[in-house]
């Protein structure tokens, strides 16, 4: 592991001055962070522990909706009574995720901006232009069993590789963010990470300096909740295909069809064509199809995770019968 | 302020690149705690991090000022284990035992995390009263491998300490 300074952090303005400077970055529990400080893979000068800050609350809004601190720690809120009452979806992507005691220190915003498990970008040893821009794509013509299908560049097929977000895009979570001059902004978490295209190295649209302080979840919405992930065992591993949904009926009718994906791109994958096919038709196996065929247009594969394609359709076409209580 | 491991402070380390691990390991001697893959993939190294477990390869020491951690030799001795402990013994919870101060610090929490209420992946329900099943221990308990694979008696090991105390 490389040399570097560690600063705490005892106000927001501090710490995103501190993350301003020089090559800086913040930690949270360290669960990513300090696992790719010691394949070298991270080189910061400067470590800023966020730790202290106060932002490690959860609250609900005069609005009706929820305030995440980014310091809430996955457990916090996969087992906070209103999440598991009135957002169900984002208690079962966390609780899908890693182990009790990796979510017992990974942080709201840690997780968020963890990084993709792409083994050329882990490996310092192999090409890869995410970790060293300009080395080329190790995975393009490698090994990609976990590489995205949906949203590639020539420059880069990784994946993002969290649960939690993908609930978040489904749910329309708002992603806080701070700067060093005092310069707030939310972001809806739908535009958080980013695609690969020419700058593969930039995950999401956080500058340096700027730090996310909560995680805002609009009003409960009624409708049934489901994540389902699709992984190589059946706990302690990353997706290969996951697919959180909010589904309201009336009248036999769709009115309600909020869905996101995991493992398919380099951002928790949202599609507004899909609900705008489902929503007013009464369910069925060949509106099922049509919703995995706007979902699967564009998909393309790389040989290794070729069957990630024919996995989303099924595990789309699964959820929306599960949701509906149509039989396939 | 000082660390406290097992009601005993401590100075953190100066260098900041040493993980929770190699504090309890290499400066306080408390090798009870063990490494296995030094990347959050085994879950040898759980301790309890103010009675939450965590993976202590994964955590800078010199984070955890102030907090107070339990290692396996603040759970029991040999002279005086705890239930669960004793339990691991009569269930042959173990073969090498390399994995098993994990396994026992992990599920000395997950006892707690299940009196709790706390749903997993596991449970149908993430609300209301969770049962000890076969299913929900290994589930709670995925985050502790074993290469030996002594999973069945672990979970019987759990099992019987949870039934004792109920
Ligand atoms: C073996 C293993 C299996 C796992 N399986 C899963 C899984 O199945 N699903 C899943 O979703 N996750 C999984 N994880 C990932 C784990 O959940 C993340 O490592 C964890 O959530 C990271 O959170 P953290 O607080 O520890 O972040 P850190 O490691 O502290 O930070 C991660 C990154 O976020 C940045 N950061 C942290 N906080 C902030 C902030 N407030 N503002 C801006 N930037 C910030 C850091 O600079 C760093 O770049 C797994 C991890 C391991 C080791
Ligand atoms: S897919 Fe992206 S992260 Fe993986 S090797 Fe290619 S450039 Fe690097
Ligand atoms: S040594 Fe920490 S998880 Fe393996
Ligand atoms: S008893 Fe040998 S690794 Fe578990």
């Amino acid at each position: 592991m490389k040399p570097f300074d560690l600063q705490r952090a005892d106000s927001l303005t501090h710490a995103s001055q501190l993350c301003s400077e020089r090559n800086a970055k913040p930690i949270g529990g360290g669960a990513n962070l300090v696992d790719l400080l010691k394949l070298e893979v991270e080189r910061p000068d400067r470590l800023v522990d966020i730790n202290r800050l106060p932002i490690a609350g959860i609250e609900r809004m005069d609005d009706g909706g929820l305030r995440i601190g980014a310091l809430a720690s996955n457990t916090a809120v996969a087992v906070d009574d209103d999440v598991r009452s009135q957002w169900p979806v984002l208690s079962r992507a966390i609780l899908a995720g890693a182990t009790q005691q990796l979510r017992n220190r990974a942080t709201t915003g840690g997780n968020l901006c963890q990084r993709t498990r792409c083994y050329y970008f882990t490996n310092i040893d192999q090409p890869c232009n995410k970790r060293a821009p300009g080395s080329g794509c190790g995975a393009i013509d490698g090994v990609a069993r976990l590489h995205a299908v949906l949203g590639t560049s020539d420059q880069c097929i990784a994946t993002y590789p969290g649960d939690m977000a993908v609930a978040l895009s489904a749910l329309d979570a708002q992603v806080e963010i701070a700067s060093a001059n005092d310069r707030h902004r939310t972001v809806p978490v739908r535009e958080f990470h980013r695609l690969p295209g020419d700058t593969p190295w930039k995950d999401n649209v956080l500058e340096q300096g700027e730090v996310i302080t909560a995680v805002t979840l609009p009003k409960p919405v009624s409708g049934r909740q489901i994540y389902r992930k699709v992984r190589e065992r059946s706990s302690y591993a990353f997706a290969l295909v996951s697919v959180a949904a909010i589904i309201d009926m009336a009248d036999g009718l769709i009115t309600r069809a909020d869905l996101a994906f995991g493992g398919l791109a380099h951002k928790p994958w949202h599609d507004p064509r899909i609900a705008e096919a489902l929503i007013g038709k009464s369910p069925h196996e060949a509106l099922f199809d049509k919703a995995a065929d706007i979902l699967l247009e564009d998909a393309q594969g790389y040989g290794e995770n070729d069957f990630k394609i024919p996995l989303a359709l099924r595990t789309l076409k699964a959820v929306l019968a599960e949701a509906t209580g149509v039989q396939l | 302020m000082p660390i406290t491991v097992n009601d005993r402070t401590h100075d953190l380390p100066d260098d900041p690149r040493v993980s929770l691990l190699d504090f309890l390991r290499g400066h306080l001697g408390l090798t009870g705690t063990k490494k296995g893959c030094d990347h959050g993939q085994c879950g040898a190294c759980t301790v309890l991090v103010n009675g939450m477990r965590i993976n202590s390869c994964l955590s800078l020491a010199a984070l955890h000022d102030g907090d107070a951690v339990t290692t396996i030799e603040g759970i029991g001795t040999p002279e005086d284990p705890s239930a669960l402990q004793q339990a691991f013994v009569e269930h042959d919870g173990f073969q090498c035992g390399y994995c098993t101060p994990g396994q026992i610090c992990s599920a000395t929490a997950m006892m707690d995390e299940i009196a709790n209420g706390w749903p997993s992946d596991a449970s149908a329900e993430l609300t209301g009263e969770i049962k000890p099943t076969p299913e929900e221990i290994r589930e709670r308990m995925s985050g502790n491998l074993c290469r030996c694979g002594a999973y069945s008696n672990i979970v019987q090991a759990i099992l019987a300490t949870q039934e004792a105390q109920s």
